[in-house]
């Protein structure tokens, strides 16, 4: 486990650059680990945050079908917004742990 | 950041060859994993692998309840072969693989293909299969990208860093 500091806030994260606590994420956070996955914020994409991190928060498995079926995004839309990692950029822009599903 | 293996995996070719549920997803999986890495992924239906990708029959695969000695019945006791031979049983069977992986969110097979298709994943039928089979451009399902020989096949997987995976 290392600590990174965004936004003047140190957090904990993973190797892989995951946050551990999802309670120490916030909105700028996720814009300065957006630059580093060079992804460029809109609300669609928080919108997204909101949705993983609700359930995440209710312990649910998650999977792109999933945010499909959430009516916020399709799963083509999810891959203009995440290129080359729906899930996993998705996942730690939203400070949430890094996914352990295989769909 | 973890550090990047120096060469990572940046195509795949899958080629599902076998009908059965378990052959088609083991597939479908790898293809719609890959997509979800970021990884190029290029498809490749033949044979009795073609059921995928045929409209009428793409949601109607089964698993074998004859001759697949790992068969199991609920609960872990050995399923018996002869059991398998039952009208019927190979339907209840394969209904209950697909509700099981449904409740993991692994969608019905048409519904995967599109998911794969919305990555950015390619569909390819076997010409030959195609051909000998009889097969119309109809009865593919509208996720193939075009019916193309091995050669083409082989063009398709061109490139440094490409796999090439027989399911």
């Amino acid at each position: 486990m290392a600590t990174k500091t965004y936004a003047g806030i140190n957090v904990d994260v993973t190797e892989d650059g995951y946050l551990t606590d999802p309670s120490q994420w916030n909105k700028e956070i996720a814009a300065e680990i957006a630059k580093e996955e060079g992804i460029e914020l809109t609300d669609k994409h928080f919108e997204v945050f909101d949705f993983l991190r609700e359930q995440h928060a209710k312990g649910a498995n998650l999977t792109i079908r999933m945010v499909g079926k959430s009516g916020i995004v399709d799963i083509k839309g999810l891959y203009q917004l995440f290129p080359g990692g729906p899930l996993k950029k998705s996942s730690r822009i939203a400070g949430i742990p890094k996914p352990t599903s295989c769909v | 950041m973890a550090e990047k293996n120096e060469h990572p995996i940046k195509k795949v070719a899958i080629i599902v060859a076998k009908g059965s549920i378990e052959d088609v997803y083991a597939g479908l999986v790898m293809a719609n994993g890959a997509v979800m890495e970021g990884i190029e992924c290029k498809l490749f239906f033949t044979f009795f692998g073609l059921d995928a990708i045929i409209k009428k029959r793409q949601n109607k695969i089964k698993t074998a309840t004859v001759g697949n000695p790992a068969m199991r019945m609920p609960g872990g006791l050995p399923f018996p072969t002869l059991l398998g031979l039952l009208p019927g049983v190979e339907a209840g069977v394969s209904a209950m693989m697909k509700k099981q992986m449904l409740a993991l969110d692994i969608p019905p097979v048409d519904e995967f293909l599109d998911m794969i298709v919305a990555g950015g994943g390619e569909i390819f039928a076997c010409k030959l299969a195609y051909d000998m089979f009889k097969l119309k451009r109809e009865d593919l399902s509208e996720h193939v990208k075009d019916v193309i020989t091995v050669g083409q096949f082989y063009e398709e997987a061109a490139g440094e860093g490409t796999q090439i995976i027989f399911t």
